[in-house]
């Protein structure tokens, strides 16, 4: 029957847009259920896996934990690490490879984790800063390893 | 008690006693233009910023709330950022066209205004045609539509000026109809009269299921005639980047945005006046006591508040509904608007002869 059919279309046609109609009337009578957040007063709760920008934590004698090995270099896509190693004389006379400046280029980084995942000492990992706005582009190439920074003993 | 009616009366007394009566005409004339820009102004403003914050607490957001206490300068400085703005005229344009556009719009939503009755004796211009002037009128703003579009040279906004002349020709036709309505049980187009006849109950509630039905499709018509979503096949910014006004900015740009507004506030004025009793308070039959309570709300507060509930409801249309497809757009029209609506008419003829309206 066509009336039937007709009527039925209308009929379930107004009765989902009234249930459309109820949610967001629901909402817009529930000021509570608000999920903004005041960005510059407070500040998000972020996830403990957020990616931010990559560090290199040092503790407290000014010593880290990278070798100086490059894999992060290889592991990275876009060519935002750049390690330059130096050779250090060891007090028993022997020579070893160390880091002298571990470059990392914010402003080419994806954040997509290789080179944390690439890294055999976990001398580096994703920091929580999401805020990196600067005045001049030369301030996002960054020195990760601290001045006078030398590598943890018993690190190999 | 505070009415409109009074402050005019005094002022029209006041300059025929201290003038010749051609000079107080001519300054009562400059008078009502300043009272109309400036509710064009003010119009704008606020209800740029309802919509955003409506919009907002529906989506669960907050909405504009750094410019000003909770956000309420933040249109005033879009309007300032606008004005400051170059308002460009493409090369290939037509430019007497082009520039003429926003203008013709704007003077069609004027005209719009002057049957429109703000409150008791509250009225520009009570001529005896008042819906059918309305009507007439409105359908001129498409005029203004295609010539933006077609003097662009812009496929996109000639595109949403086509689409924008086919739907406001469609939509007219259910939106006529669901007003005759209730011209038929009011026997008269003049605005004053219309809402004389109120004074016992608004007619959403004396029409029985007739006259809800034919709110229903007035609400419908209307908010596909203002262009808005979800009828915004004009604009339609995810298909045409913005449709007919895509190559207009600055102020000229501001003209459109504030007409689209200005003829959401006329058409839900005219549907308040038709449906809601314009600025008759709430009566019920013969309940004296209650009635006279209900008179003690001055008529522009009652005007204004059944005005901006249906925007808040054509708001809420707009932030809950899918957009539809042109194709879909003319199926509602003419497969489900129109006949449901010229039925409806026939019932209500029915209604009115045989008295059965309230």
């Amino acid at each position: 029957m066509f009336i039937k059919e007709y009527i039925k279309d209308v009929y379930s046609g107004v009765k989902s847009l009234l249930a459309g109609m109820r949610r967001t009337g629901k909402y817009f009578i529930t000021p509570s259920e608000i999920i903004t957040e005041q960005y510059p007063e407070f500040k998000a709760k972020l996830s403990e896996r957020f990616r931010g920008e990559v560090v290199m934590p040092h503790d407290a004698n000014n010593e880290h934990a990278c070798t100086g090995c490059t894999a992060c270099e290889l592991a990275c896509p876009n060519g935002t690490i750049k390690i330059i190693t130096k050779v250090d004389l060891q007090p028993d006379g022997k020579k070893k490879k160390a880091i002298d400046t571990f470059v990392y280029h914010l402003e080419m980084c994806t954040m997509c984790n290789l080179c944390i995942e690439a890294c055999p000492t976990d001398a580096i990992k994703m920091a929580q800063n999401f805020e990196h706005s600067v005045f001049d582009r030369n301030m996002l190439t960054k020195k990760l390893n601290k001045a006078g920074s030398k590598i943890r003993e018993g690190v190999e | 008690m505070f009415s409109l009616q009074g402050i005019t009366k005094g002022v029209h007394t006041w300059l025929y006693s201290n003038m010749s009566s051609t000079t107080a005409l001519v300054v009562e004339c400059a008078i009502v233009m300043l009272l109309s820009i400036g509710l064009f102004a003010i119009l704008g403003l606020v209800l740029v910023l309802m919509e955003r914050k409506v919009a907002a607490h529906m989506q669960i957001r907050l909405g504009p709330n750094r410019v000003g206490p909770w956000g309420l300068l933040q249109t005033t400085a879009d309007t300032l950022k606008l004005v400051m703005k170059e308002g460009l005229t493409p090369d290939g344009a037509d430019k007497i066209l082009f520039n003429l556009a926003p203008f013709v719009i704007m003077i069609v939503a004027m005209l719009i205004l002057a049957p429109i009755a703000f409150a008791s004796g509250f009225q520009i211009w009570d001529l005896n045609i008042g819906v059918l002037f309305v009507t007439a009128v409105s359908s001129i703003s498409v005029i203004a539509i295609l010539m933006a579009g077609w003097a662009s040279n812009n496929k996109y906004s000639m595109l949403g000026a086509m689409r924008s002349g086919a739907q406001i020709v469609s939509y007219e036709l259910s939106a006529g109809l669901s007003i005759i309505s209730i011209v038929v049980l009011t026997g008269s187009l003049q605005i004053s009269e219309i809402i004389e006849s109120q004074r016992n109950g608004w007619w959403l509630f004396k029409g029985h299921i007739p006259a809800v039905i034919s709110f229903v499709i007035f609400l419908i018509a209307v908010t596909a005639e203002t262009n808005r979503a979800p009828f915004d096949m004009a604009e339609a910014e995810s298909e045409l980047t913005a449709g007919f006004h895509t190559e207009y900015s600055g102020m000229k740009f501001a003209l459109f945005f504030l007409a689209e507004y200005i003829n959401i506030f006329i058409v839900c004025a005219i549907g308040a006046t038709l449906f809601l009793g314009g600025w008759m308070p709430l009566h019920i039959g013969n309940w004296e006591g209650f009635n006279h309570i209900m008179d003690y709300i001055p008529s522009s507060i009652w005007f204004f508040g059944k005005t901006f509930f249906l925007i808040f409801l054509i708001m809420w249309f707009r932030w809950t509904f899918p957009r539809l497809r042109i194709d879909q757009l003319l199926n509602l029209e003419w497969k489900y608007l129109l006949p449901i609506s010229m039925f409806n008419l026939l019932l209500m003829a029915v209604v009115a002869i045989m008295g059965w309206h309230f």
